[in-house]
């Protein structure tokens, strides 16, 4: 099919501010569909408060309005430039919120917008958790087994058929408030008497635990001729309970057999054509049993996202500016493929290489924050490292963050009981941790016991760690290497600065740049000190779909929170 | 440690370490840009005469386990991997992929740069060439590879088909379920095997095909005597000019009984049909090549395994129409015969591995029986 003639002026909404929780990932998705859409002729009109995107540049869009991301503003600046149609699905959650509301309150029929990329129906389905599980029922697929109790009693009952651990959630409260974990009958009746006082409707929702499984995303395409692509797996290094935006992950998926990948990807397909995003990228969230291969479906996300940004960058498959191109009529088949520029952007990319994306934290600006990492993303960025083995792709990812790490080491000595607790309890040390407890002669047993994390991911380490004591004896034979003091002290040509609060893990580019040793070695990078102002000066608690868990029942898909 | 060596025909050298068997072997060397699967390239009586390199780099992660079979034993002469993992990471794995390259005495070779052997292959084609965990001289091991016969002309399919006619009664796989209890057959098909792949029986007697698998040498007329409603061509390794035997009995059965192939088999199709094929720079192995339905416009993501190509326009000459391109390199990946009830495709709608786009193929075939029967 062709470009479509009968849209002119295409308006798209971009995210706003960059907050603790985002990558910028949105400030990537919208220029690329910007500039798509102006090198397929049509006129462009952006919205985004944020003036310090790229998107907003003033030669990217035909228009550009920085005012506030609110149904009010924008429904003006509908009024005002009459444009034929609304992209909502390449400005994250806040494009598809407005998009939704605009839809909701009458202003896009009013003024004869269409939606293009997602249909409201589809973004309610994707959006709605009672919609979506029904959804998913449809098509013969499972989520986390679950029911809604009014009392003990019926909690007991829904137990009996779910097992032990559970999450339980009380009904309409906002930001988790009452939410637990039973992991036996005692903390059951604890935790399910909390919930029914805490709901306001006295009810709570007894969900499956899935910590602990393993997770997965595949970025997938759909066009208006209902053919699907996959474009990547992910798979996460941290399993269920811990948000993807805080897991280290890695693609491709590394542990699946081609038996359960495809079953993964039938469910994907499944799920997108179900669903009915008709076009554009959309990121669908799996866990599965590591005891069984079990598979259920987290949550969707009819929309680009951090991981799409992520897909991106690792297969060279321009998911944005393909997925704007797709809005506006076109299908995979009439789409270069940036790569081979003689290939149709209808493939799945197969790669030679893996690929590790690292969180970025900045724990030490919020010294009185939780570093317990959880189903609310606290990490401020991350980066990318490509190698053609995991252990390779690690190590460079970790070198990458720019906060004076060059191994798999613990920042400062930790006890054996502190250990064991960095490695039970997710936490942004987990990896370094690893390496740690390796390095004490763990087995791979035990730290696959307290971390959940796949043995095949751990033998990763292993090797890092083994390969780093061979090469610690042989070039220092009598001294003993094992704390992280000694290895400083014989590391002469990588001085770091000295241990005061102020150096501890994460110091910020700009923090280095003030040690003149460390300048000598490390010059500091301008776009992190950038970047990191930036989350800095827009680090306000904001409510997002992330850092909250809105109402159990109904209208809030938000409730299917992605771990428990 | 102990090294390995790779030695092409052209006289690339490369380094590495054993794999699987301590030995010496040889074939067409090719690669193969699956990401996952590994087991069932093994297995896949297909690769017979290759030494299969596989372009992503880490392999071996989930081990091996006991169903994802695609026959019997593996049959790839040599296997090729850039880091074979130690750990069998999967609650089905029941052994490392070493230990079973092992136990099946497949010789391989792994720690060298095979994304440089890719473009090596891609640059200057697939060619003959021996991997040696024993001698040590690459000048000797290269006099050697240039002795080798290659795949043209030369009869694989003997090597891999059946010894005896058999009937098939497993169902596809579910997970936690396995194989799973197929439905009654409404269908008699009779298939030539030419080196099955277990998935294409699993998939025929899934879409009720009642299937009796036959050695590839059986003559036309036996076949006919079972009175199929229809007859199945299946894959096979090497070039479809070197079994002509099957080539004159498909020649009988055209336009006498509806035929479905499949790789090997639509090539065995395209020539019985009148048409020519050709050899391919360095084939199609993969689980991503886009192709288009010329009919409908849609494009299957599918599973590939072929050195050889039908060339479409010395097939329309007799009355062959494609049905499917390539959307890569533009070659034939269906046909259909105007008249006769017959079809084929290149590529594996039975996928195993690969994408599951393409299963609907079956349903045109058990389509195709169910009119001729009226």
């Amino acid at each position: 099919m062709p470009k479509r003639t009968d849209l002119r002026k295409i308006l798209i909404i971009g995210s706003g501010p960059i907050v603790i929780g985002q990558a910028c990932e949105f400030d990537y998705s919208g220029t690329q569909a910007v500039k798509a859409l102006r090198e397929e002729g049509f006129e462009v009109v952006l919205v985004n408060s944020n003036p310090a995107t790229i998107m907003t540049d003033p030669e990217l869009a035909h228009r550009t309005y920085v005012e506030p991301l609110t149904a009010e503003y924008v429904a003006k600046i509908i009024e005002r430039e009459r444009p034929q149609a609304l992209l909502p699905t390449l400005g994250g959650q806040t494009g598809l919120n407005l998009a939704v509301a605009l839809a909701e309150d009458g202003t896009l029929d009013r003024f004869g917008v269409e939606l293009i990329g997602a249909k409201l129906p589809a973004i309610r389905k994707a959006e709605d958790r009672q919609l979506f599980k029904q959804a998913m029922e449809r098509i013969g697929l499972a989520l986390p087994r679950s029911g809604y109790a009014r009392s003990l009693e019926e909690a007991r009952a829904i137990v009996r058929q779910v097992g032990y651990p559970l999450i339980i959630r009380p009904s309409f409260t906002l930001g988790g408030t009452g939410g637990s974990i039973a992991y036996n009958p005692e903390e059951l009746e604890d935790a399910v008497r909390w919930g029914l006082q805490t709901s306001p409707v006295g009810t709570v929702l007894v969900e499956e635990s899935v910590i602990g499984w393993k997770e997965f995303e595949l970025e997938v395409m759909r066009d208006l001729a209902d053919n699907v692509v996959i474009i990547c797996s992910i798979e996460n290094v941290d399993p269920m309970g811990v948000h993807t935006g805080d897991s280290v992950t890695v693609a491709p998926a590394q542990t699946l057999t081609d038996k359960e990948y495809q079953l993964m990807r039938d469910a994907a397909i499944a799920i997108i054509r179900e669903i009915g995003v008709e076009t554009g990228g959309s990121n669908i969230q799996f866990a599965v049993n590591p005891d069984d291969g079990r598979l259920v479906v987290i949550e969707m996300n009819p929309r680009v996202s951090r991981s799409s940004a992520l897909a991106s960058k690792a297969t060279g498959f321009p998911i944005a500016k393909i997925a704007a191109k797709l809005a506006v009529g076109y299908t995979l088949d009439e789409i270069r493929n940036d790569i081979t520029r003689e290939t149709p952007a209808s493939f799945e990319p197969a790669i030679d290489y893996c690929v590790v994306k690292f969180p970025r934290w900045a724990f030490e600006k919020f010294p009185e924050a939780d570093r317990t990492l959880t189903t609310q993303m606290k990490s401020v960025g991350e980066v990318m490292a490509i190698g053609r083995t995991f252990k390779e792709a690690l190590q460079k990812s970790i070198r990458s963050l720019e906060q004076d790490r060059w191994g798999l080491t613990l920042e400062r000595p930790a006890e054996d009981e502190e250990l064991r607790q960095l490695l039970r309890v997710p936490n942004p040390d987990r990896v370094f941790a690893i390496g740690e407890a390796y390095r004490r002669g763990v087995a791979t047993q035990e730290i696959h016991a307290l971390t959940k994390i796949d043995a095949w991911f751990l033998e990763g380490i292993r090797e890092i760690v083994a390969r780093w004591t061979r090469a610690r004896r042989s070039s220092s034979p009598t001294r003993p290497t094992s704390t992280p003091r000694t290895r400083r002290r014989t590391r002469r040509r990588r001085p770091t600065a000295p241990r005061s609060s102020s150096s501890a893990p994460g110091r910020t580019a700009s923090a280095r740049a003030s040690s003149s040793t460390t300048a000598a070695s490390t010059p500091p990078s301008r776009s992190a000190t950038s970047a990191w102002r930036r989350s800095w000066s827009t680090a306000t608690p904001r409510r997002s779909r992330r850092t909250t868990t809105p109402p159990t029942a109904s209208t809030s898909s938000r409730s299917r929170s992605r771990t428990c | 440690m102990s090294t390995a060596l790779l030695v092409l025909r052209d006289g690339r050298v490369f380094r590495g370490e054993p794999l699987g068997a301590v030995g010496e072997t040889s074939g067409e060397v090719i690669f193969n840009t699956a990401m996952q699967g590994y087991q069932e390239i093994l297995t896949d009586p297909s690769y017979r005469g290759q030494i299969v390199a596989m372009t992503y780099p880490l392999i071996g992660n989930y081990g091996v386990n006991e169903e994802d079979l695609e026959s019997r034993k593996p049959w790839v002469n040599g296997f090729i991997v850039k880091e074979c993992s130690p750990v069998a990471s999967n609650f089905r794995a029941g052994m490392s992929l070493d230990a079973y390259l092992k136990r099946h005495a497949i010789v391989g070779i792994q720690g060298i740069d095979t994304r440089a052997l890719t473009r090596h292959l891609r640059d200057h084609g697939a060619q003959d060439g021996i991997i040696s965990s024993v001698a040590g001289d690459p000048a000797d091991l290269l006099a050697r590879a240039r002795e080798l016969p290659g795949l043209i002309g030369r009869d694989l399919v003997a090597e891999v088909t059946a010894d005896h006619a058999y009937t098939w009664d497993q169902g596809l796989w579910e997970l936690s379920r396995g194989y799973v209890a197929p439905p009654p057959p409404r269908f008699t098909v009779v298939a030539y095997d030419c080196g099955i792949k277990w998935n294409i029986l699993r998939q025929l007697r899934s879409a009720g095909c009642g299937v009796t698998v036959v050695p590839a040498a059986t003559p036309a007329d036996a076949v006919l005597a079972l009175e199929p409603d229809g007859v199945f061509l299946s894959n096979g390794p090497g070039d479809p000019e070197g079994v002509p035997y099957l080539i004159a009995s498909v020649r009988r059965l055209l336009g006498r009984v509806p035929i479905f192939g499949i790789c090997l088999g639509h090539q065995i199709m395209g020539l019985a049909g009148g048409g020519s094929t050709y050899k391919l720079k360095f084939g199609h192995h993969g689980a991503n090549h886009p192709v288009k339905d010329l009919a409908t416009g849609k494009v299957e993501i599918t599973a590939q395994n072929h050195g050889f190509a039908v060339d479409p326009q010395s097939a329309e000459r007799h009355g062959w129409e494609p049905t499917h391109v390539n959307l890569n390199d533009g070659t034939c990946e269906g046909l259909r015969h105007r008249e006769w009830p017959a079809f084929s495709v290149q590529y594996h709608p039975e996928a195993s591995p690969g994408p599951h786009d393409a299963n609907y193929l079956f349903h045109r075939f058990t389509g195709l029986m169910t009119r001729k029967g009226g």
